[in-house]
């Protein structure tokens, strides 16, 4: 869901941008380590690739049909920092070219896909890629990448107060778990095509630690699932509605309350990974 | 297709195209902002920008028609939120998106259209982005067009393989050819990329691209920039004295 | 007799798979000479090519002007051997056509200045000038060849090798192809399917076959005596199949 500019609230795009900088300089600095500028040209061939592969119908219903967004394949065969940088540069690509998302909120759009989605398409293949549930977890790395990332796109535009009565989130709920559904399906199609071409394209799962990744993204989503789910329920709208009218107060309030909250979970990432590191090398 | 034409469009040579992308990318986050935390009296503000866009698209000679036309690509997302805000008794919500969203759409083409994109990506730099990031997007563009022109091939062939079987078996088959087109694409595509590698070795790739090229800010730039700022922020100042 | 520009003795190399695609090659090419790699599609001249730079690791005696090509002279073998590939589109990477002739100088260590004023000087020799600005893509597949030819003429190299250089190419294309490739005074070796090609610029020609050099002579004269249809080889190479 590529969010244009004029939905998302003043602190929520701008807490949002300010989110997408360390997160955006940290893949960088991941993808660059070793390689330099050589795999430059890789990343940009397959990020062509990505837009190029969302030409290809894949049918999935009477006169329905669906095409591949790539993030969880991305991650499976370029490694997930890589594929966050080449979902960057796609997402900048589509806003400046193709004007689909907008300029202000590219760091939303980049947070939600490039960051979040990627991370959490690599997850269920991190863990769970070398068993028996191999074809599983390819199969809810893409359904995830997709349902992240929407529902990040929904919690955003819910702070925002865009318009989203209870029918029309359930229906955008049911449209996203069904698009989350057909990208894990497609994502499998893929990667057995891929294998049967040359099986070298998909990576081993790495022994890197990705447990700070996780709890970093869960606690995000739980706040995320957290706003939708008080926001459906009456009492629920009627706090959510106090909290905002209160914060509206002042506009630097609010927005001090989105970065605050960022930091946070900034914050808490940095401390457990710290703690995490400190025992394992004990 | 759009790319191609705004391809052509960008490699103009009027004064807003020599303008440093670096002063036309301040011009848009001021009047994008500008534009955004705007609440009142928008429909007024609305109008100026609209005009200040306009005046800037003629001047720069881009076809206005097909421009006010391309930035309207917005509105199959805006268009739904903008009638449940109307039906459900907000309309100064659903105005607000509809112009906020279009207009910055807008002011974003008209960057783009007056900038070629490895100009915008430089300008980027010079902004402080990662620079491997931008080397990546500018790798990106260049091949975009080349792998989309094979994924047309493909995806033809894909459809003509599967386009007598019918049914829930037929869906299958054609799901699965539309996997084995999108596999082979990928491998199309990364043995390109090794070729890339061998053409770049060949000619002494030391590891390290050289430096991007250069850019010049000059007095006009400055000058525009200064103009182009001041423009939406006056806009809106007026606006809202005005209700 | 002048040392040959390129020495090769014995050279071998092998595919992952352990089959040989180079088996045993003896070559020398010699100033001002221009020769053509002729041979079935998989005989091992595209091998060949990509050994001489040091592209391929290869085992046995190869050297370019004097040079052995070993990993520490690689920077040095690839300024002798400018190599223009099969695929312009993949060779041809950069935004414009200026900036992808200066990548070569820049890697040089020219600065700015002189990569651009070298890129220009090249681009008027190839006839290419007037694209300077423009984006490879848009360039008809004559003019990608012309400009990838620059690209390498700006590294200033002693040998040229071309790889399927007519591949994509219409007949004006080859023409000016065949004419521009009799005005360079570089030693050039040419990988080639196309006989009226090899015959209008080689001056001999070497005949590959699984891997090892089985003849050489007169253009003609190999096609004679290899029975070699060159119209089904042609064929199979515009088959869109990049031989290696």
């Amino acid at each position: 869901m590529h969010i244009p500019d004029g939905f998302l609230s003043t602190p929520v795009w701008a807490g949002m941008d300010a989110a997408a900088l360390p997160a955006v300089a940290y893949v960088v600095r991941r993808a660059q380590r070793n390689f330099e500028d050589a795999r430059i040209p890789l990343l940009g061939v397959m990020g062509a690739f990505v837009f190029a592969a969302q030409m290809i119908n894949f049918p999935v219903g009477v006169g329905t049909s669906s095409h591949l967004v790539g993030g969880a394949l991305l991650a499976f065969t370029l490694g997930p920092a890589a594929a966050s940088v080449v979902m960057t540069a796609i997402l900048a690509i589509q806003a400046l070219v193709f004007q689909d998302g907008g300029v202000l909120a590219l760091g939303t759009n980049i947070f939600n896909m490039a960051i979040a989605g990627v991370l959490a398409g690599y997850l269920p293949y991190h863990f769970f890629g070398n068993g028996p549930w191999r074809r599983a977890a390819i199969f809810a790395g893409g359904a995830l990448s997709v349902l992240v990332s929407a529902l990040l796109a929904i919690t955003q535009l819910m702070l925002s107060k865009a318009p989203m009565p209870g029918a029309a989130l359930g229906l955008s709920l049911a449209v996203f778990a069904v698009s989350a559904v057909l990208e894990g399906a497609i994502t499998v199609a893929v990667t057995q095509s891929l294998e049967t071409i040359q099986p070298n394209f998909i990576r081993k799962p790495s022994g890197q630690r990705y447990a700070v990744g996780a709890l970093g993204l869960a606690a995000v989503l739980l706040a995320g699932v957290g706003v939708v789910f008080a926001s459906t329920s009456p009492d629920g709208i009627e706090r959510l509605t106090q909290a905002q009218t209160a914060a509206e107060a002042t506009w630097l309030g609010k927005a001090e309350a989105g970065l605050a909250g960022v930091a946070l979970i900034y914050g808490a990432c940095l401390a457990i990974g710290r703690v995490v590191a400190r025992h394992r090398s004990a | 297709m759009h790319h191609v034409v705004l391809e052509r469009w960008s490699r103009g040579a009027t004064w807003l195209h020599r303008r440093d992308p670096r002063a036309k990318m301040f011009a848009l986050a001021v009047f994008l902002v500008t534009l955004a935390t705007s609440r009142r009296n928008l429909p007024v503000l609305a109008a100026m920008l609209f005009a200040l866009l306009l005046a800037a698209l003629v001047r720069a000679r881009i076809p206005a028609r097909s421009a006010l036309l391309r930035a309207g690509v917005v509105f199959t997302f805006t268009v739904p939120f903008a009638a449940i805000s109307f039906l459900t008794g907000d309309p100064a919500r659903a105005t607000s998106m509809l112009l906020k969203s279009y207009l910055s759409a807008l002011a974003a083409l008209l960057v783009v259209s007056t900038t070629p994109v490895a100009v915008v990506l430089r300008g980027l730099e010079a902004a402080g982005a990662p620079r491997f990031l931008l080397m990546v997007a500018q790798f990106l563009y260049r091949y975009l067009f080349v792998i989309s022109e094979e994924a047309q091939h493909m995806r033809k062939a894909a459809v003509a393989r599967g386009a007598t079987a019918r049914g829930l078996a037929g869906r299958q088959e054609r799901f699965r050819a539309a996997a084995g087109a999108v596999g082979a694409l990928f491998a199309r595509s990364y043995g390109r990329a090794e070729d890339i590698h061998r053409a770049m070795l060949a000619r002494g790739f030391t590891g390290r691209f050289p430096a991007m090229q250069e850019l010049r800010f000059g007095r006009a730039d400055a000058v525009f920039a200064a103009l182009a700022a001041a423009a939406p922020v006056l806009a809106r100042v007026t606006a809202e004295r005005a209700v | 007799m002048r040392a040959p520009l390129i020495d090769v003795e014995g050279l071998r190399h092998r595919y992952d798979d352990g089959t040989a695609a180079l088996d045993g090659v003896d070559f020398r090419l010699h100033a001002g000479e221009t020769v053509g790699l002729l041979g079935a599609n998989g005989s091992g001249k595209t091998t060949f090519i990509l050994c001489l730079t040091g592209l391929l690791a290869a085992e046995g005696s190869l050297r370019v002007c004097g040079l052995p090509v070993s990993a520490e002279n690689l920077p040095a073998v690839r300024r002798k051997v400018g190599v223009v590939f099969q695929d312009s589109e993949s060779q041809l990477f950069m935004p414009t056509v200026l900036e992808d002739v200066a990548f070569g100088p820049l890697n040089l260590g020219m600065n700015a200045a002189e990569a651009q004023k070298r890129a220009l000087t090249v681009l008027q020799q190839v006839g290419m000038e007037h694209a300077a600005g423009k984006a490879p893509y848009h360039l008809s597949a004559g003019e990608k060849k012309r400009v990838a030819i620059a690209g390498i003429l700006a590294m200033q190299p002693e040998i040229l090798a071309l790889d399927e250089p007519t591949t994509f190419l219409d007949p004006p294309g080859q023409r000016a192809l065949i004419q521009l490739l009799r005005e360079l005074p570089q030693a050039k070796i040419i990988v080639t399917h196309d006989v009226a090609f090899a015959r209008a610029v080689c001056g001999r020609a070497v005949f590959f076959e699984r891997g090892r050099i089985a003849g050489e002579g007169a253009v003609d004269d190999l096609v004679r005596r290899f029975d070699w249809d060159p119209q089904a080889e042609t064929a199979q190479a515009h088959n869109g199949q990049v031989t290696h």
